[in-house]
């Protein structure tokens, strides 16, 4: 303010540009408010997010064992020897940490990808209007409405070996298995997490979807219909590629969040994850709660974080140029 | 133009005020003060049926000793599932309790982190002194050669619990003493419809608890004499697989138990499904399920050959909880008069007979309430055949490491394949990669 103020006299010299100055100071202050009001925000942000964040950088390059979690500052500094151990595919801690990933990116796939199928499906049969369809509507939401902990809890116990409701339909009633299954230890437990995921996940694809439903003129498909367009045809033609932004995002959300859960997988099973479900999220919990080695799991964090970055702005990147490339 | 201004510069100094007394919060790792000697809190382990039955048992305690010294204690019962965790978060951030329990096998651990106060003669002093403590409790305090990181407050063993009428049904006039008169008794039970042994083959403390007995009776340890873990030796590797093949092979534990981790082994046998479960001083969890005392008996746990001793012959670990007070209260006097409370001869009765535990005190042990035939069995266990587990600084990580293998060894056998010297070492193998290299 002062310099401008300064400014002020010396300008007015010049002959014709005497009301400069004061616009300048004027749209000076125009375009500094936004981020004054922003400011607030920022800071918040800064502290909840970007603070923690980067103490958890921080805490990647030290020696943060039991011996040193008192007092953080006496920890020594291990360099890189967090990532060395953590990337190291040929010791133990690296090969697991990488079969867990592996675990984690099939596991992502399935279930974003069947989330995804199911919530577009049940959007598109329920845009005509049928009796009872508020309800279903209103039904199909439960799940994703419900607290996450006690969702899973009931799968857990549907899940039981002795005397869960899914063995019993699948073996007592159904005789599809020779004896009863394990879903909460062994390899099935993959597809017992996959399940929970899907049914957890999937309303929330529907809600989206159907919320984009809602933008798309119904001329479109009468339009389609006067031409001759089948019901197939018209979901392709039509409502597939007009669903294109909201899938965009919704695709992306479902992704982060799938593959960051942690509620899911540590409800189901506890502190130590079968290995044929061993997510990430929990792997890295267990790297540093449970053997309370916390250099080494923030240095985890810091590589899950970094995967998931390089993801997502690839994602951004590549969705957005092919909507640049449609627009033109 | 400045209204708006006023309203931004307002925004920002909130905003700041804001970040700055969020930041504030910093937490003194210096020791001990007495700022505020009026309260202390308290955070106690769940040793009762649930948290509700623990806090009617200590809150009439705590009442007494505000009379006694003016001093609040401000309660809070810890779930197991969550006591380490919320030990370490307070350790983390320095935002702790004045006083705690803790699990007697995490004492090394824990004071490796240097959060407790370490009880040296001085400290003992005041409560009365060392010596007054039962030497196998003490055994559980911390590490040889270290001043213990906490005080004993119930002792606990293992015991054999099995039910009068099953074993009568099945024409067993006694409870077996070795491992294979347990199998032989195991299948006469199964033959009449009954399931033989429980276990909890997913919960990673009761699978370390066993497989450490066993490596004792089979002459192994998981560590060596200077405290490095040695998880692969063949005897380690036998007496880890003779474990899991009480489901793998000789099938008297039932392989649903390979997913149980919520006790259901001792519901199973609360309602009379099976016949026999090796359980830590359940008593009073088994009355809170409608069992009543009258219908099973305790004996102590099989041992190979011969009767329960120490050396190959030690049939328990020394299980137990340890009183603990964090260094940075900001009431020292008041924690350290608590622990002396907790630890008198009068609490010590009237406490382990509430948790149906053995008080780790000489004096209170001697009371006529600790003799009936279900403690007289855990008395004698701990003075005669139990060994505290490793007191070394990762035995926390060697409980998690180990006690997970044994549950994938468990969920193998499930699955129905094939337990092997092999598989069994691969497993150990891949446990003590896991372990601190420190």
């Amino acid at each position: 303010m002062t310099t401008t103020a300064f400014k002020e006299p010396v300008r007015q010299a010049a002959p014709g540009t005497a009301r400069e100055p004061r616009r300048r100071t004027g749209r000076l202050r125009r375009v500094s408010l936004p981020y004054l009001l922003l400011v607030p925000a920022l800071l918040l942000e800064l502290l909840v997010h970007l603070v923690p964040m980067a103490i958890g950088v921080v805490m990647s390059f030290k020696e943060l064992t039991q011996f040193y979690i008192r007092d953080w500052g006496a920890a020594p500094w291990s360099g890189l020897g967090n990532y060395k151990v953590s990337v190291d595919f040929d010791a133990p801690v690296g090969e697991a940490l990488l079969h867990s990933f592996f675990v984690t990116v099939g596991f992502t796939l399935l279930s974003v990808g069947l989330c995804w199928l199911i919530g577009t499906a049940a959007a598109v049969f329920m845009q005509d209007t049928f009796r009872g369809r508020g309800l279903l509507r209103a039904l199909f939401l439960v799940p994703y409405a419900l607290p996450v902990y006690t969702a899973v809890i009931t799968w857990v116990f549907m899940f039981q070996h002795d005397n869960g409701l899914v063995n019993h339909v699948l073996h007592d009633q159904l005789h599809l298995t020779d004896k009863p299954s394990f879903w909460l230890i062994g390899d099935n437990s993959f597809y017992a997490l996959l399940t929970v995921s899907v049914w957890k996940g999937w309303p929330f694809a529907f809600l989206i979807v159907m919320a984009g439903l809602q933008n798309i003129p119904r001329e479109l498909y009468e339009a389609a219909a006067l031409d001759g367009a089948g019901t197939w045809q018209q979901i392709r033609r039509i409502t597939l590629p007009s669903l294109r932004p909201v899938n965009q995002v919704l695709v992306l959300v479902l992704f982060l969040w799938t593959f960051n859960d942690f509620n899911t997988p540590y409800v189901l099973f506890g502190k130590s994850a079968p290995e044929a479900a061993d997510l990430v999220s929990v792997h890295i919990y267990q790297a540093s709660f449970v053997t309370w080695n916390f250099g080494t799991g923030s240095a985890m964090s810091v590589l899950l974080l970094l995967f998931l970055l390089v993801v997502t702005g690839a994602y951004l990147l590549f969705t957005s140029r092919g909507r640049r490339a449609a627009d033109v | 133009m400045r209204s708006i201004r006023a309203a931004a510069v307002g925004a920002v100094t909130l905003s700041l005020a804001l970040a700055a007394t969020a930041c504030g919060g910093g937490s003194s790792t210096g020791s001990g003060s007495n700022d505020s000697p009026k309260t202390l809190t308290y955070w106690a382990s769940n040793q009762g049926a649930s948290v509700a039955v623990d806090k009617k048992v200590l809150q009439p305690e705590l009442d007494k000793f505000e009379k006694k010294t003016g001093i609040k204690v401000k309660l809070e019962v810890v779930p197991w599932s969550d006591l380490l965790n919320r030990i370490l978060t307070a350790t983390t951030s320095g935002q702790g309790p004045d006083v705690l329990n803790i699990g007697n096998t995490w004492s090394a651990s824990l004071q490796a982190t240097g959060a407790l106060l370490p009880w040296d003669a001085k400290n003992f002093a005041r409560i009365g002194g060392k010596d007054r403590f039962a030497d196998t409790a003490l055994g559980s305090t911390g590490a040889e050669g270290k001043d213990p990181a906490a005080v004993p407050l119930y002792s606990m063993a293992y015991a054999l619990y099995y039910n009068k009428q099953i074993f009568a049904d099945a024409g067993i006039s006694k409870p077996p003493a070795t491992w294979d008169e347990l199998i032989a008794d195991g299948k006469k039970i199964q033959a009449k419809g009954k399931t033989a042994l429980g276990a909890e083959g997913s919960n990673l403390s009761e699978n370390i608890h066993h497989v450490f007995v066993f490596a004792k009776q089979h002459g192994a340890d998981f560590f060596t004499a200077d405290g490095k873990p040695d998880f692969t030796s063949p005897k380690v590797v036998e007496a880890v697989k003779s474990y899991v093949d009480l489901m793998a092979k000789d099938k008297v534990i039932p392989t649903g138990d390979a997913e149980y981790a919520q006790n259901q082994s001792v519901s199973d046998f609360a309602k009379g499904k099976q016949a026999m479960l090796l359980w830590q001083t359940a008593a009073a969890n088994l009355k809170s399920q409608g069992m009543s005392e009258d219908a099973y008996g305790i004996a102590p746990v099989p041992v190979i050959s011969g009767t329960p001793g120490s050396g190959t012959q030690v049939n328990s670990a020394v299980m137990g909880i340890n009183m603990a007070v964090f260094k940075n209260t900001d009431n020292i006097d008041g924690a350290t008069q608590f622990v002396k409370f907790m630890t008198s001869d009068e609490e010590q009765k009237i406490l382990n007979t509430a948790f149906s535990t053995v008080p780790p005190v000489k004096s209170a042990q001697r009371d006529a309430a600790f003799s009936a035939p279900a403690t007289a069995v855990l008395k004698d266990t701990l003075a005669t055949s139990a060994v505290a587990l490793p007191q070394v600084a990762s035995e926390s990580q060697f409980e998690t490491a180990v006690g997970t293998a044994v549950k994938d060894l468990f969920a193998d056998a499930a699955a129905g394949r094939e337990v092997t010297a092999d598989s069994v070492k691969a497993k150990l193998q891949k446990a003590q990669q896991q372990m601190p290299a420190a």
